[in-house]
């Protein structure tokens, strides 16, 4: 019996052993999404408290512990998208404009502005499948839709991009 | 919009934002993880509050009985 399957009968050492296991690329993959490390962590440790409410819905054989894990951390990190939509958007990004003074600097404030124009679920695919240019296979299993819905996504949003971006007066 | 428009706005955008792929933990997640664990709230089985409903019904249909279940209490 593997981890997985020990951690679907119940066993609480296997939650341990996976959450060792898994808890640095549950944070990578947050971390690409959000795009903040203290958010990252804190959303990394709500997407096991997910996991471990939702054992017993886990069966070892449907699918891979990973996939079923990522699309849970996926859902978290759009749902910390949606309450802070409104707040500051990237975080950690607008922390670093200071390296980018004038026009350039500018012109990064008015892209990550446009992103911000972006549904959360919208904004997450472009993040994923733009900036951190994942395969839209992978993007697809961690949504939980097909690929055709990712490159559907992913057009609209480029599509958005470009018309708030037009309107600010940057021509990509 | 074609495939270049696409690869323009990436390029523009891997521009303005760096990837975060190569992001590492600091910490290890354990202790706040236990933490949570521990935090849970507690939880009121459902017919706790089945109880709590009939007491309230049969106190507002029959308000007679509060004596009663203050003598009993």
């Amino acid at each position: 019996m593997d981890v997985a399957e020990r951690f679907a009968a119940g066993d609480p050492e296997a939650f341990e052993a996976l959450f060792r296991q898994y808890q640095g690329e549950v944070f990578r993959w947050i971390m690409r999404i959000v795009r903040n490390s203290a958010a990252a962590e804190d959303l990394t440790v709500e997407t096991f408290w997910r996991v471990y409410r939702a054992q017993a819905r886990f069966r070892p054989g449907a699918g891979s512990f990973g996939g079923w894990l990522r699309r849970i951390a996926t859902n978290v990190a759009i749902d910390h998208l949606r309450r802070s939509r409104i707040e500051v958007p990237l975080p950690d990004d607008l922390g670093t404009s200071a390296s980018h003074p004038g026009e350039q600097g500018e012109m990064r404030r008015q892209i990550l502005r446009a992103l911000g124009k972006l549904s959360p679920r919208l904004r997450g695919t472009v993040l994923l499948a733009l900036v951190e240019e994942e395969p839209y296979e992978k993007i697809a299993q961690a949504l939980g839709v097909s690929v055709s819905a990712v490159k559907l996504r992913v057009f609209r949003g480029v599509r958005i991009l470009r018309k708030e971006l037009s309107k600010a007066g940057v021509h990509p | 919009m074609s495939e270049r428009d696409i690869e323009e706005l990436k390029k523009l955008l891997k521009g303005a934002l760096a990837p975060k792929s190569d992001s590492e933990l600091c910490r290890d997640l354990w202790p706040a993880m236990l933490q949570r664990l521990d935090a849970r709230p507690v939880l009121v089985p459902w017919w706790d509050w089945a109880l709590l409903a009939a007491v309230i019904a049969v106190i507002c249909f029959f308000p007679g009985v509060i004596p009663a279940l203050f003598y009993h209490l």
